[in-house]
């Protein structure tokens, strides 16, 4: 047999980007952008943590109507912190500017993102935006839902204005990432890394990239537009002013829908990646799930008039709205087939990332299938600001995005720290968090089309077992994190070290140690066929799989 | 059999069979006309997504059982396809047509709920935190809206305030109700009764308390009602029918009469007692001083308090004030009998 090669053998034994250099200043001032990725990932799973008191805090709550441990003011701050804190602090930067940013130059081949001075400059915005946040908290909290609608943002006198600016800032941490992503992509492929050689994970964070880097300028300007009016009292939303308070609506969403897709479209990239390599066999259709990112990029830029349904807004741009709405569902639907036959005739292995994998498709299709009904003129009205669309987008944006985001952490943990996680911990987790969430969220789909309102304090008698069931699942939840919480600090410090590829991954990350060396790659890497699993053989002996490489990869096609 | 269809009645919106009904497992009970072909639309997406989902995870399930790798060796198959653009055009036209379906029988469905019909009764609503007022044609206001039954009833909504949407569940019917504009929507109720209304637009620390009822009145009924409330003024003792216009106008919002601060100050016993001004004056409470404070409630603010009463200018008639200053009197004079606000 010929021999084993892998980039790995060309690094120092035991150099890596952890133990490259030390000290805190050699992580703060870092300009490698798997330092970065950490930093990141340790930033957002601080801000997952406090969401998620803050939601439990939220369910207790609601164990009972009226009153159980706090006062309605309290409660408005509360669910309006979770919201803000799991969007802006955790979600839309979770999958692309932690896991993205420590896998993106490794899967395509290069050294570092185009920019690393600016990608750590990114890093250090969002730390500003989150201070704002905290800040907010501090001095009293902000109660206007994290959507900010005004008139109400305006009149209340929490602290609009400093979490609205850190929402700025926070933007352009985002728009930064988005900028050096997608020069990354275009200036940094190795010469045999063609577009469609890339990785579907590289296609995802491009076409997020792209919706980053055109929609959030919008969210800027219109927080910046709110922060003026609320404090020079300019009239731009207040009616009272001589503003138009559907105006801010058309802003916000005009992002914030796009933004969806920024949280959703890297979550698919990662599905991608655990489904081609638990099935060990090429993705089926990577040019559908590769066009399919762009389209959504594309179309999710017209469908924001569906949050404005009831808004008063007219009925013919209703009917636009509800027909390009519909159009978005389709690129979804796609992947969600792709994934499935790339199931067909593999050789399915069934570790914890490959759970939530499965659990993705499970979650994510009731998810979207619900998304229907609210697309649905007739069914939205009922549905619109109910129980039901906290439970859809909880299904979209927990059940999709979290779900996935643990899913690649699971995967490239080993990658990232070079020791691996009780794996028989991370299956009873990954079950419990599948449980768990089913709890809490399947019967607010009912408790919702029954009527019950969202961002409710108090609530009619009716309700109340649709509520507890719900709050007991949110504990179940809780403890399924907590359990989590324990295997991976533990593997961290105690567990076994991760061999360069665990789960005979096809992609380039694969190739290099685990963790990394500081310069990823030794000689830039020869890229062959996307998800070319011919070559890669399971090692016994350490429990991980080497890649043969018999003759050298073809010369790329000219162009494409 | 029968439980089974059963069964399957029960998880969708609507009976399948029959068009009036009460609460299914996802619907609660179909209160007016538009009710039921909203309910259709729910069913037949109900429906495709299941069979949708019922597709995605059975397939899963049996490629996770049929494929599954034996160990950790893998076995290379030969032939694994990689694409077939036929099938993926299929699964991308058809799942296309279906919801172009689907937003065509939604907005069909949009479409008969957006258009009231010439003959419309009309109601003005005005939401404020957190409180719905409903305006008859005769000029008499009411904290719950009443309508006839089998009659459409054009709404025509505004808000004081921040937005505010109105909800009722049992006529699948939802509209916002914003400041600075008119919002309209209608129904017509099927049947005598009550039904909720909820405010669905997030307005603050009351958002959840912001609920009010729909009463539909038998024929005949509504008319009768609509007389016996616009004369309660001169019908009812001043001091009750001050009471009636203080929980419909929304002082019970701010007000308790039970000696509880609220976001204003509590009405029990101030009539005749001298209270601290922001300014540093002091005001003994007295008639005049109680008109003023509803007219221009920030001539004088009372220390402790933001300045946040609403003016009533122009909405409560002279006579009305003054049998809401007899029931603040009321509240001083005999103690404790009259808390029942
Ligand atoms: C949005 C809340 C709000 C509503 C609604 C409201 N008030 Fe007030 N009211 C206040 C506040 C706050 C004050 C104290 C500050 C001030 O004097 O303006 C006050 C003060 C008063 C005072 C003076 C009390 C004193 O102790 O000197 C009277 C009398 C009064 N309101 C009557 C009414 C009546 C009658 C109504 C209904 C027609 C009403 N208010 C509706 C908030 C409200
Ligand atoms: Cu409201």
């Amino acid at each position: 047999m010929s021999s084993y090669q892998s980039n790995a053998g060309h690094a120092e034994a035991g150099a890596n980007y952890l133990n490259h250099s030390h000290g805190l200043r050699s992580w703060f001032l870092t300009l490698d952008h798997k330092r970065i990725g950490i930093l990141y990932l340790v930033s957002i799973l601080t801000a997952f943590l406090l969401g998620g008191i803050f939601a439990l805090l939220v369910r207790t709550e609601l164990w009972t109507p009226a009153e159980t441990i706090m006062d309605a003011d309290t409660y408005n701050k509360l669910f309006t912190l979770h919201g803000a804190v799991m969007i802006f602090l955790f979600i839309i930067p979770g999958i692309p500017a932690a896991l993205g940013n420590f896998v993106l130059p490794l899967m395509l081949g290069a050294k570092d993102v185009a920019f690393p001075r600016l990608n750590l400059a990114s890093w250090y915005l969002y730390l500003i935006g989150a201070l704002f946040s905290l800040y907010s908290i501090a001095t009293g909290g902000v109660d206007t839902g994290w959507t900010f609608y005004t008139p109400y943002s305006t009149e209340t006198n929490t602290s609009v204005a400093s979490i609205t600016l850190g929402v700025f800032i926070l933007g352009f941490s985002s728009i930064f990432t988005g900028i050096n992503f997608i020069v990354t992509i275009h200036k940094l492929r190795p010469r045999s890394m063609t577009w469609f050689r890339m990785p579907l994970l590289l296609w995802a964070l491009y076409a997020t990239a792209i919706i980053q880097v055109l929609a959030t300028p919008v969210l800027g300007i219109t927080v910046l537009l709110l922060f003026l009016e609320k404090t020079l009292g300019i009239g731009i939303f207040n009616p009272a002013l001589g503003g138009d308070p559907v105006l801010y609506q058309h802003f916000f969403w005009f992002y914030s829908h796009p933004a969806v897709y920024i949280m959703i479209l890297p979550a698919m990239g990662v599905i991608s990646e655990l489904f081609t390599t638990f099935s060990h066999r090429p993705i089926f259709g990577y040019r559908f799930i590769a066009y399919s990112s762009i389209a959504i990029a594309v179309i999710s830029f017209l469908v924001w008039g569906h949050h404005m349904f009831t808004s008063t807004q007219s009925g013919l741009v209703n009917t636009i709205f509800s027909f390009l709405t519909f159009l978005v569902a389709i690129p979804s639907a796609i992947k969600v087939f792709n994934w499935l036959a790339t199931m067909y005739k593999g050789s399915l292995t069934f570790q914890t990332p490959m759970l939530y994998a499965l659990s993705f498709l499970f979650l994510f299709g009731i998810g979207g299938l619900t998304g229907l009904f609210l697309g649905a003129l007739a069914t939205d009205v009922h549905l619109h600001d109910t129980y039901f669309i906290v439970a859809h987008f909880h299904y979209v944006m927990f059940g999709g995005v979290v779900i996935a985001f643990l899913g690649g952490l699971h995967y490239w943990w080993p990658k990232i720290f070079g020791r691996m996680y009780n794996e028989t911990w991370g299956k009873i987790s990954a079950l419990l968090v599948f449980i768990g969430f089913n709890v809490t969220f399947f019967n607010q789909f009912v408790m919702g089309s029954q009527g019950m309102p969202r961002r409710y304090y108090n609530y009619v008698d009716q309700y109340t077992s649709y509520h507890q069931y719900s709050t007991v699942g949110s504990y179940l939840l809780g403890f399924a994190f907590l359990i989590m919480a324990v295997y991976l600090l533990h593997s961290l410090f105690r567990g076994a070290k991760a061999e360069s590829n665990p789960w005979g991954g096809p992609t380039l990350e694969w190739e290099c140690a685990s963790p990394p060396p500081h310069e990823n790659f030794a000689e830039t890497p020869q890229v062959g066929e996307a998800y070319d699993f011919s070559g890669i053989e399971y090692d016994p002996e350490t429990d991980s799989y080497k890649k043969r490489r018999a003759v050298p990869s073809a010369p790329p096609p000219p162009t494409s | 059999m029968n439980l089974l269809i059963g069964i399957l009645q029960g998880l969708t919106a609507g009976n399948l069979l029959q068009t009036d009904r009460g609460r299914t497992f996802w619907m609660p009970p179909q209160g007016s006309t538009g009710a039921s072909s909203v309910d259709n639309v729910f069913d037949l997406i109900f429906w495709i997504s299941m069979f949708f989902f019922a597709l995605i995870v059975i397939v899963m399930v049996v490629f996770v059982f049929r494929y599954r790798a034996r160990g950790r060796e893998l076995d290379s198959k030969p032939g694994v396809p990689k694409h077939n653009f036929r099938l993926e055009l299929a699964w991308t036209i058809i799942p296309l047509l279906i919801v172009i379906g689907i937003f065509y029988v939604g907005l069909r469905g949009f479409l008969d709920m957006a258009v009231p019909p010439a003959n419309a009764y009309e109601v003005q609503v005005t939401a404020q935190r957190w409180k719905w007022l409903f305006t008859y044609p005769n000029g008499y206001v009411d904290e719950n809206l009443h309508v006839p039954v089998g009659r459409p009833i054009q709404l025509v909504m505004t808000s004081e305030d921040v937005i505010h949407s109105f909800f009722v569940p049992d006529f699948r019917l939802k509209m916002d109700v914003v400041p600075g504009r008119y919002s309209k929507t209608w129904f017509e109720a099927k049947n005598p009764g009550q039904h909720q209304i909820f405010c669905t637009e997030y307005c603050g620390t009351g958002h959840s308390d912001m609920l009010a009822s729909v009463v539909v009145h038998e024929p005949g009924g509504f008319e009768r009602w609509l007389e016996d409330a616009a004369d309660f003024i001169e019908n009812l003792p001043p001091a009750e029918a001050g009471q009636m216009l203080y929980q419909q106008r929304g002082c019970a919002q701010c007000h308790s009469v039970d000696g509880r601060a609220g976001i204003g100050p509590t009405l029990k016993g101030i009539f005749g007692q001298t209270h601290p001004m922001q300014d540093g004056s002091s005001v003994t409470v007295d008639e005049d001083y109680i008109r003023e404070s509803i007219l221009d409630p920030q001539a004088k603010v009372v220390a402790g308090y933001q300045p946040v009463m609403p003016t009533f200018q122009g909405k409560l008639k002279d006579k009305e004030i003054t049998v809401i200053i007899a029931y603040i009197k009321s509240l001083t004079d005999s103690g404790g009998e009259q808390e029942e606000g």
